[in-house]
């Protein structure tokens, strides 16, 4: 398929793993900040691909993952209205939160509808004008702008029944927080490429300057993140800290100027909580107090939940890139996609839902033979 | 704060006073598992875990016998000295038409498929029809004539049936299910756990076509495709197959759950390993577009017209070739082989040399969201 079998190419990703090999004089640990990255990496096999002391660590970048147990509560609480259509992506509806999941509140009877796009809900929000259409507008930078224009258009086209729960959460914030551990090992990043495509990358500039790590914003086919991973082990070897570009087919440094400035009229930075790590000032979207009226969380009054979360696995360390999914006790035994005890488990994008899916509770041994 | 690797510039410095980003580092936190549903979820329809599971937990321990614990698509019966192979399924498809078909032809490929897996001839077909009030009596028949159509293809007769009618609300225009019975002239006996080490694994065709095709119809998907579904009577490609050779040890139809999740049943009946060469398994470039857009992974998307075969080594050749000759065929390929390591598993060499494990499908397969 043209524009994807070309970074596909098993020829030139040997030779970009033989330059790393060549280049590399120490090991290094590298991590890659988004869930649709760590999935390429395991599902094309790169970790095996690449030189033993190049570790890859798998960042906080999956939306489903992060999004605290409190949020996921209060979209149970409101999906369970029976004037509601809840609607939400997909992979959500797994997720379990205090006492069900998405898919258990369905077969009890509520309307819980997946959509491909936020927008989908402005068509059922004309077809039912009785019923109160809730969207879940989780994720990082990327998924901003199309939420914030169906809240947007829901106002200028009048839909008063349309409304969205805001769990919205930024990248930038959530590096800081990781390299500001004292258990931290990360080195180098390799930065968000959907994320930059649509907010540009000025915004982590000062993060290199101040940290003296290098980033390196990377795509997410194979051969961009062996490119990717190049980039930073040049970086690294020579003791440079840049912030460079390897997904410049997509990214500049301004980002997608119109999508922003969506962003800015629909949504204010606040602080929020993420699983796994807790509370990050400055970290996350709300709406902005003009659209107040398709705010869910105001309108079905559920700000006063506030969910405890339990100490059952090592999630939280998992996505600060201080543990790996196979360091955890209850990895491929307790905790499956058929049983997860962990938000990583849950999403097709969690690093322990990747590792597991792509055999990664099996020995390296065996993997490498077949390859 | 200040560590001595680093001195700060005016900019910095002024982040700096603002105080670090902080993050409270309150440790594992992880939801509680859902490991028992008080009801019935879509997922347990999907053919993957759930599925399995509520096989074994339900039906199994209250039907246990000979026949039912094999696990196929179909049982084999032997009566007065001859083979039957005997099966039944619903179809609850939506739509009802779709690209390439629609529930009718669907209902009896299906059964036809089922029964041809086992080596079978496909003989004889009862169907059950429960219409919901309302559905449009043009509809019906246009379902109908399809059915005929697709029987008279397949070369079985619908010898008995019946029709229920439910309230509008408690169905879905219209469910069929068929039940099929045939006669297994074929000496091999084949079955999920026969696969031995050093088998070829044969695939018929392009994958993932059926399942695409049905999705670029659902109402929230606003994707245009020329995919058409696959479905198809394959029992004619299963003969000429056993006519080149009995060495046939395995025949699938992937439908639910797609390529991976079969193989991966056969593996775990078998206890054999498998190994696949991703670059082997035909996709083609409208299915791959697609579950690239959608975030779908081919490999677990349903297919109504192709197979997989596992046949012994030395007959892995002429039957291929034989395959090939067939109009249902033409694209067949060696995907993979059975090994005698890793028993219960499948591994893939991806196309950009790494390796990757196929698992069974969890539930229903979930688009991604970025």
């Amino acid at each position: 398929m043209k524009y994807v079998d070309e970074y596909r190419n098993h020829k030139v990703a040997k030779k970009v793993v033989d330059e790393i090999r060549r280049i590399q004089t120490r090991p290094w640990v590298i991590m890659e900040v988004c869930g649709g990255q760590t999935h390429s990496i395991v599902k094309h096999g790169l970790d095996y691909l690449l030189p033993e002391g190049i570790e890859l660590v798998h960042g906080p970048g999956c939306p489903v993952c992060v999004t605290s147990l409190e949020m996921i509560d209060k979209a149970h609480a409101i999906a369970r209205h029976p004037d509601v259509i809840f609607c939400s992506f997909g992979d959500m509806l797994r997720v379990p939160g205090s006492q069900a999941d998405l898919f258990t509140l369905k077969s009890q009877g509520a309307d819980v509808r997946v959509v491909y796009s936020p927008l989908d809900c402005l068509k059922i929000a004309r077809a039912n004008p009785e019923k109160k259409i809730v969207f879940f507008a989780i994720g990082f930078e990327t998924t901003a702008p199309a939420n914030a224009m169906l809240v947007w258009r829901a106002k200028n086209e009048g839909l008063k029944n349309v409304s969205i729960l805001v769990s919205h959460v930024l990248v930038p914030p959530s590096i800081a927080a990781i390299l500001q551990s004292p258990q931290n090992r990360v080195q180098a990043f390799l930065g968000p490429g959907h994320v930059c495509a649509i907010m540009g990358y000025r915004e982590y500039e000062p993060l290199v300057a101040r940290y003296k790590v290098p980033i390196v914003i990377t795509g997410f086919e194979p051969l961009d993140l062996l490119e990717g991973t190049l980039y930073t082990v040049r970086q690294l070897e020579s003791g440079r800290a840049d912030l460079e570009n390897q997904y410049v087919r997509a990214v500049n440094r301004e980002g997608n100027k119109p999508a922003q400035k969506l962003i800015w009229q629909v949504f204010d930075i606040c602080d929020r909580k993420w699983r796994g790590v807790g509370s990050i000032p400055k970290s996350g979207y709300k709406l902005r107090y003009e659209f107040r009226d398709h705010d869910a969380e105001r309108l079905f009054e559920v700000e006063e939940i506030d969910t405890k979360e339990s100490q059952l696995c090592i999630s939280g360390q998992i996505l600060r890139g201080i543990k790996k999914p196979h360091d955890c006790p209850a990895f491929g035994k307790e905790c499956t996609p058929q049983q997860p005890l962990g938000a990583t488990m849950v999403s097709a994008e969690g690093a322990c839902a990747a590792y597991y899916a792509y055999g990664r509770h099996l020995k390296r041994e065996d993997l490498v033979q077949v390859a | 704060m200040n560590s001595p690797l680093r001195s700060l510039n005016p900019e910095e410095e002024k982040l700096e006073a603002e105080g670090p980003i902080r993050a409270d580092l309150l440790g594992a936190i992880c939801p509680v598992p859902i490991l028992e549903h008080k009801q019935i979820v879509l997922g347990h329809g999907s053919g993957g875990k759930l599925t399995s599971d509520l096989i074994q937990k339900f039906f199994l321990p209250a039907f246990s016998n000979e026949y039912l614990e094999r696990l196929d698509d179909q049982a084999v019966l032997e009566i007065n000295g001859s083979r039957l192979a005997f099966t039944t399924d619903g179809f609850v498809v939506t739509p009802i038409f779709f690209p390439g078909g629609d529930i009718g032809s669907l209902a009896i490929n299906g059964t036809v498929n089922d029964l041809a897996m086992s080596g079978a001839r496909p003989l004889y077909i009862a169907a059950a029809f429960i219409l919901e009030e309302g559905l449009a009596t043009e509809d019906l028949r246009r379902v109908v004539d399809s059915m005929r159509k697709a029987a008279q293809e397949a070369g079985v007769m619908l010898v008995t049936g019946d029709t229920k009618v439910v309230n509008r609300g408690k169905g879905d225009q219209i469910f069929i299910t068929t039940t099929g019975i045939g006669v297994i002239d074929s000496p091999s006996r084949i079955s999920a756990d026969r696969a031995q080490s050093g088998d070829a694994v044969i695939l018929s065709g392009y994958i993932g076509d059926h399942g695409i095709a049905i999705m670029s119809q659902r109402e929230n998907l606003e994707f245009e495709s020329n995919i058409e579904s696959d479905t198809v009577p394959l029992h004619g490609l299963v003969a000429a197959m056993l006519e080149a050779s009995p060495e046939i040890h395995v025949l699938r139809d992937p439908t639910r759950g797609g390529v991976a999740t079969t193989l991966n049943e056969i593996a775990a009946r078998s206890k054999a390993g498998i190994r696949l060469d991703e670059n082997e398994i035909p996709i083609r470039e409208s299915v791959k577009g697609a579950c690239e857009i959608l975030g779908l992974d081919p490999l677990y998307v349903a297919n109504e017209g192709k197979l997989l075969a596992f046949v012994g080594q030395k007959s892995a050749e002429p039957v291929l070739e034989r395959m090939r000759q067939h109009p249902l065929g033409r694209d067949a390929r060696i995907i993979g082989r059975v090994v005698a390591e890793h028993p219960g598993m499948v591994l893939m060499k991806t196309e950009i040399g790494g390796t990757r494990v196929l698992d069974v499908m969890f539930g229903e397969q979930l688009p991604r969201i970025c």
